[in-house]
């Protein structure tokens, strides 16, 4: 089997990035992120990104590096609200912004991944969202067609990968990774834990390595929290 | 005397049924999870995909990977589970969660929701609210009943750009409880009274079309 795992993000970054390449990107606010591979993003100076993300990061963590760098022509996303870079950014007219309900974005990666190139969802009709979009009834209510999106690469984060790409992820920061990964043509997975293959249970993999094209471990993680909340005992 | 944001959460909370899956939004919806009657058990979905969501952590349990959609920290109770957002938007947009209930900045009387954007203003993003108010069986709002400079947010048609047409189902502010027809013409039903207000106070700052319940409850 042809070898997938590098050493590092920057490795297997090589070969991959181009100016005007449009990214997947993993995760939900900070949670499950690719980090590694955005920083190593960010290092390689690639521009005129367009990202597709659920969120843009925050100041100085996640996609907000490679908006802080410039790198970034245009985000499709569902929620930008904790970046305030990003807030400049978009009010200096340099950075544009294609909102998608978070429903209707997830939805798109998957069909993009899965070789469906539009389908239908209530979400957003009668919205700003439905506009200039076809519409058509089902059983007497109204649907509006949605994209497949298939981008240059996916950048996706796992919790435990094994040598040929099959990936396990771990609590919430599930997310939008399994999708991402199913929707480039080329998806790089960074791994907490980089096992040999035959050592995840084949029950419990959440994507299978045919998705997966080269993977890294990216320990150790320092895993950020953005709303710290507890209660008292 | 109107209600406080307490009292509207614990009112949104008597909504509530035995073996309801509900997805809470952020702000007064989050606190409908401190009055859940004791008889009534419920599991709350969070659309960042997470079913089965538990309160927040002790200062040792904090878990990096264990969020809700509002980005905090929370804990897993017995039968949690996680899946993908295009899993978690399939129980959504497919009518398998039978309550949502969320914020609102304007409400029209045919249920009409207007909650994510106002035009001239840095604008955050819709999040899951379109997906939620359009999948979700039942919606209900929760909002303060006039805009900080006095307007009243339950109106004829709303001014901003729309969340969702026709999707609400109930309005809970600080003066009342109100049924919306969003399926007909019927407008707006006053059908409970705040502690110590009037249908008087109520219509003065209602520009909806409102009628009021012939079995109307004065709190």
């Amino acid at each position: 089997m042809a070898n997938k795992v590098y050493k590092d993000a920057k490795s297997a970054l090589e070969g991959v990035l181009s100016d005007g390449m449009m990214v997947m990107c993993g995760g939900f606010g900070l949670v499950g992120i690719p980090d590694k591979l955005i920083r190593a993003m960010r290092d390689a100076g690639v521009k005129n990104l367009t990202c597709v993300s659920n969120n843009a990061g925050i100041d100085g963590a996640g996609l907000g590096l490679l908006l802080e760098a410039g790198q970034v022509k245009k985000m499709i996303s569902s929620y930008v609200g904790e970046n305030k870079t990003f807030a400049k950014l978009y009010l200096e007219g340099k950075l544009e912004i294609e909102f998608n309900p978070q429903g209707t974005l997830a939805e798109r990666c998957r069909a993009g991944g899965a070789g469906i190139p539009a389908f239908y969802t209530k979400t957003g009709v009668g919205t700003e969202v439905a506009k200039g979009k076809e519409t058509k009834i089902f059983d007497g209510q109204e649907y509006v067609m949605e994209r497949g999106l298939v981008g240059d690469v996916a950048l996706v984060k796992a919790w435990k990968g094994d040598t040929s790409g099959n990936l396990v992820y771990r609590k919430a920061a599930r997310n939008f990774n399994p999708m991402m990964a199913t929707a480039a043509r080329i998806c790089i997975a960074e791994v907490e834990e980089l096992v040999p293959v035959g050592q995840l249970d084949p029950d419990h993999i959440h994507t299978p390595g045919i998705f997966v094209n080269r993977i890294l471990c990216g320990a150790p993680y320092d895993k950020q929290i953005e709303q710290r909340t507890i209660r008292k005992a | 005397m109107a209600w406080t944001r307490e009292q509207m959460a614990a009112r949104a909370a008597k909504e509530l049924k035995d073996g309801y899956y509900v997805n809470l939004g952020i702000g007064i919806p989050t606190l409908v999870s401190n009055y859940v009657p004791e008889d009534v058990d419920i599991t709350l979905q969070s659309e960042n995909g997470m079913l089965g969501v538990g309160p927040f952590p002790l200062d040792n349990e904090v878990d990096a990977d264990i969020i809700n959609a509002g980005k905090q920290t929370v804990t897993e109770l017995k039968g949690t589970s996680y899946f993908s957002s295009a899993d978690s938007f399939a129980m959504v947009r497919g009518g398998h969660i039978d309550l949502s209930i969320l914020g609102a900045m304007e409400v029209a009387e045919n249920g009409d929701l207007a909650n994510w954007m106002i035009p001239g203003k840095m604008v955050k993003g819709m999040g899951g609210a379109m997906d939620l108010v359009a999948g979700v069986r039942r919606v209900i709002v929760t909002m303060e009943h006039v805009s900080k400079d006095g307007a009243s947010k339950l109106l004829k048609e709303c001014s901003l750009p729309l969340t969702g047409r026709r999707v609400v189902d109930m309005v809970i502010s600080e003066l009342g409880v109100f049924d919306i027809d969003k399926k007909g013409d019927g407008g707006v039903t006053l059908i409970e009274l705040a502690d110590g207000v009037t249908v008087e106070e109520v219509k003065a700052k209602t520009k909806a079309k409102l009628s009021i319940d012939a079995g109307l409850k004065v709190a």
